[in-house]
């Protein structure tokens, strides 16, 4: 049971991340039309940018820059790179979106080398947020920080990290800003018509290129953000956009591409569907024999069969997309085709 | 296909060269018979068809090391997967993200068979090897391109690389089919030889591969020419338009997928018989991306580019990755840039250039060219000074700060080395842009002047 809570909050953590990274890729996708190859590789720049400038400022106001310089960065690309291929199409500004995301990864290696770097939370969030307590006299109970020692010697402990509990405050804190600058300022308005409409939001006098731009950059930004709350979480090392990219995309398709709510519930299934089954430790075989059916080792499918279920959780969210593309092709909350 | 262009939906148009097949049109075929069609002889496709034969015949005695029968045998086998691959993103706009799964399924397939060849227990000759490929490459990319091919456009792309991703994540799984880390691998050489080919000298392997380069080629540029080829490009233009004529856009897709699987099948099976080996790389994310690089770095708008691409892929991958650690780094900045300047990528420079040389506008342009070529020299050797101090200095710490840099020794941690190569790019930088404002102009006015020269042509 409380293994259990604690695989659920862990799989609830993960989505919200996915739903920083997504969102934001959601964002640019449904206003400019252009798929950003390169996320996770802002992704990884805002880990690395943290953790370079945490060194320097320390780690909450680091968490404030890496933002802005991934942010700064992203529409510094925008402007040079992307609006300059934009008339000739979606597919050359999905391509140098492609490129890019070779480029980041070779400037990161160069700067800060090929190994992971030691990206460390602070103290505050380096404990655990709260324990579970299972015992067998007084049940299921709940204790903020980390349990006595006293408590845990004729207890089952199970502790949930402070930086998961920080990251899915700041994916919900994040939400909720989002949510209410698009509905309900002036900018949000701006970047609503910009959206549906941009030859007449062009026509009312404003500078949609612009907004572009500045949509493009925060998106980055959002990306830089759940950079630095990823990467102290996880491990900070070239290898992690790799890890995150494809996801996204299953996480953007599923959900409906251009779907902000999509994106959030995509986001948190996908997180749950690779997190949660890791812990379950039976295959189709064990299926088979409870259901009285006993399959011998030398049979044609037993190397298929014997995979238990956390050997298979890696491609679980890739055979969820093919599913979605089987029974419902525009996604959960896809509007169009 | 559920429509097809009646013969007489064009009126009173004549279709030379167009042969009639059976039922209503044979009627029509008669009454044509007597008419005579002036069909000049097409030279030029004789002589280009020739020379590439010749050119693939002819490649192994020029280059005789054995590292570059290696090399052009590789570079055979990239043509046909950067070809099949431009069937999709040339021919039918659909950009995957994931095509190096119906390769590497071929290649393991192909891999599986030799191994039963080499068993006894399946009776098929070497040379047939990649056919078995291709068969794998059609099945699976029939099999997955039928979910893939529902979408086009953008998220075409995004379910190619999560089918990429599910398979490579499928072959760490499954290490009884994909022999996990180490791969799977083979022996070719099988006796007893036939005609004393027992494909052992690499000569051989390259010759096998050249036949099949040659074969796919001519095949993959037929299909450019048939109905399907020409609906996939109506496809890529302009999708409603087609389904308004009555034509399923997604069967189109499905179909040329599915071709294009075929021959990326061939040439993981070219592959297996190549290299002996199969490992879980073959299908992986990294192999993908580079066709899709490679492809549109030669050039994705013209048949041709793509034979340009693979050539560059080998180059690329095994000779400037020997020469520098940053090859990834100068690779990645290539591609942006062609991306930016150059859409249609080599191939596309190359059709430039021939047309203006054809309206004899070339020449004016010769000086603008060096200079350019003399500018971007200079601040490329600037640039790549540093990118390789910044590498040395960070891969090879222990060997010490000094290092050679075509021919020179600098200092990656002495300021002078680093100002020189500053100044270099610097000086090189603005030369260029000099050089490149002089050019665009001279560029554009001779475009409007061919520009004005056809329309006078047409009006004549």
């Amino acid at each position: 049971m409380d293994q259990t809570v604690i695989n659920i909050l862990n799989g609830l953590s993960s989505g919200l991340l996915l739903f920083m990274l997504s969102s934001g890729l959601t964002l640019i996708f449904s206003m400019m039309g252009v798929l950003n190859f390169a996320h996770a590789g802002f992704y990884m720049l805002g880990a690395y940018v943290g953790y370079a400038s945490s060194r320097i400022v320390g780690f909450w106001p680091a968490l404030a820059v890496a933002p802005l310089v991934v942010g700064v960065l992203g529409a510094v690309f925008e402007r040079l790179c992307l609006r300059r291929v934009h008339r000739y199409g979606h597919v050359p500004e999905l391509l140098v979106t492609f490129g890019l995301s070779y480029l980041i990864l070779e400037v990161v290696q160069v700067v800060w080398g090929r190994a992971p770097v030691a990206f460390d939370p602070p103290a505050v969030l380096a404990r655990p947020a709260f324990t579970l307590v299972q015992s067998a006299a007084s049940g299921l109970s709940l204790v903020l920080g980390q349990a006595d020692a006293a408590t845990c010697a004729h207890a089952a402990c199970t502790t949930f990290p402070a930086t998961r509990a920080f990251m899915m405050f700041v994916a919900l804190l994040m939400l909720l800003a989002l949510w209410l600058l698009l509905k309900h300022t002036r900018v949000g308005l701006v970047i609503q018509a910009a959206l549906t409409h941009p030859e007449m939001a062009e026509a009312l006098g404003h500078n949609v290129p612009r907004v572009f731009m500045l949509v493009f950059g925060a998106g980055c930004a959002l990306a830089g953000l759940a950079g630095v709350i990823g990467g102290t979480t996880f491990v900070t090392e070239p290898a992690m956009a790799a890890a995150v990219g494809p996801i996204l995309f299953v996480v953007v398709v599923v959900g409906g591409t251009g779907s902000l709510v999509g994106a959030f519930v995509g986001a948190l299934l996908i997180g749950l569907l690779q997190t949660v089954p890791l812990t379950v430790d039976k295959s189709l075989v064990d299926a088979a024999s409870a259901l009285g059916w006993h399959v011998s080792s030398d049979s044609v499918a037993w190397p298929l069969m014997k995979l238990t279920l956390a050997q298979v959780a890696p491609i679980l969210p890739y055979l969820l997309l093919v599913l979605i593309l089987i029974f419902r092709p525009r996604g959960l909350f896809g509007t169009r085709e | 296909m559920t429509a097809r262009t009646k013969p007489d939906a064009a009126p009173g148009r004549p279709e030379p060269g167009r042969a009639h097949l059976g039922g209503a049109d044979g009627v029509l075929a008669g009454q044509e018979a007597h008419v005579y069609h002036f069909k000049p002889y097409n030279v030029g496709r004789w002589v280009v068809w020739g020379g590439y034969a010749l050119l693939l015949l002819a490649a192994p005695l020029v280059f005789s090391s054995s590292l570059s029968q290696t090399l052009l045998s590789q570079m055979g086998i990239a043509i046909i997967a950067c070809l099949a691959y431009n069937m999709l993103l040339g021919q039918g706009g659909m950009l995957s993200f994931g095509h190096a799964v119906y390769s590497g399924l071929g290649s393991f397939l192909a891999i599986h068979a030799l191994n039963h060849i080499g068993d006894g227990t399946l009776h098929l000759p070497v040379s047939l090897l990649p056919l078995v490929g291709g068969f794998a490459g059609l099945v699976f990319a029939a099999l997955f391109g039928f979910v893939t091919t529902r979408k086009s456009g953008t998220t075409f792309a995004m379910i190619t690389l999560g089918i990429g991703e599910l398979v490579y994540s499928m072959s760490l799984m499954l290490p009884e089919f994909f022999g996990g880390e180490a791969g799977v691998s083979s022996n070719r050489v099988v006796p007893p030889a036939t005609l004393g080919i027992s494909f052992g000298p690499q000569i051989q392997v390259y010759y096998l591969i050249a036949s099949y380069c040659f074969a796919c080629t001519g095949l993959m540029f037929a299909f450019t020419r048939t109905p399907l080829g020409r609906m996939l490009n109506a496809v890529r233009d302009n999708p409603e338009r087609v389904g308004f004529i009555g034509y399923d856009t997604q069967r189109v897709r499905w179909f040329a997928f599915v071709i294009s699987g075929l021959f990326m099948g061939i040439a993981g099976g070219l592959g297996a018989i190549h290299f002996e080996l199969a490992t879980a790389e073959v299908v992986g994310a990294q192999r993908s991306g580079a066709y899709l690089l490679f492809t549109y770095l030669g050039g994705s708008a013209v048949f041709f580019g793509p034979i340009i691409g693979g050539v560059l892929m080998v180059l690329a991958t095994v000779v400037l990755s020997e020469l520098t650690k940053a090859w990834l780094l100068y690779l990645g900045l290539a591609f942006m840039l062609m991306v930016m300047y150059a859409p249609a990528g080599v191939a596309g420079l190359v059709v430039a250039n021939l047309r203006l040389a054809a309206f004899g506008r070339l020449r004016p342009l010769s000086s603008s060219y060096a200079a350019l070529l003399a500018a971007g020299a200079i601040a490329f050797l600037g640039a790549s000074a540093m990118i390789e101090m910044l590498y040395h200095l960070q891969l090879n710490e222990a060997l010490g700060p000094v290092m050679s840099f075509c021919g020179i020794r600098l200092d990656a941690k002495g300021a002078s080395a680093w100002l020189a190569a500053l100044a270099l790019l610097a000086v090189g930088g603005v030369a260029f842009e000099r050089a490149r404002r002089r050019f665009v102009l001279r560029w554009d006015a001779a475009q409007s002047d061919i520009e004005r020269e056809l329309k006078r042509r047409d009006a004549a």
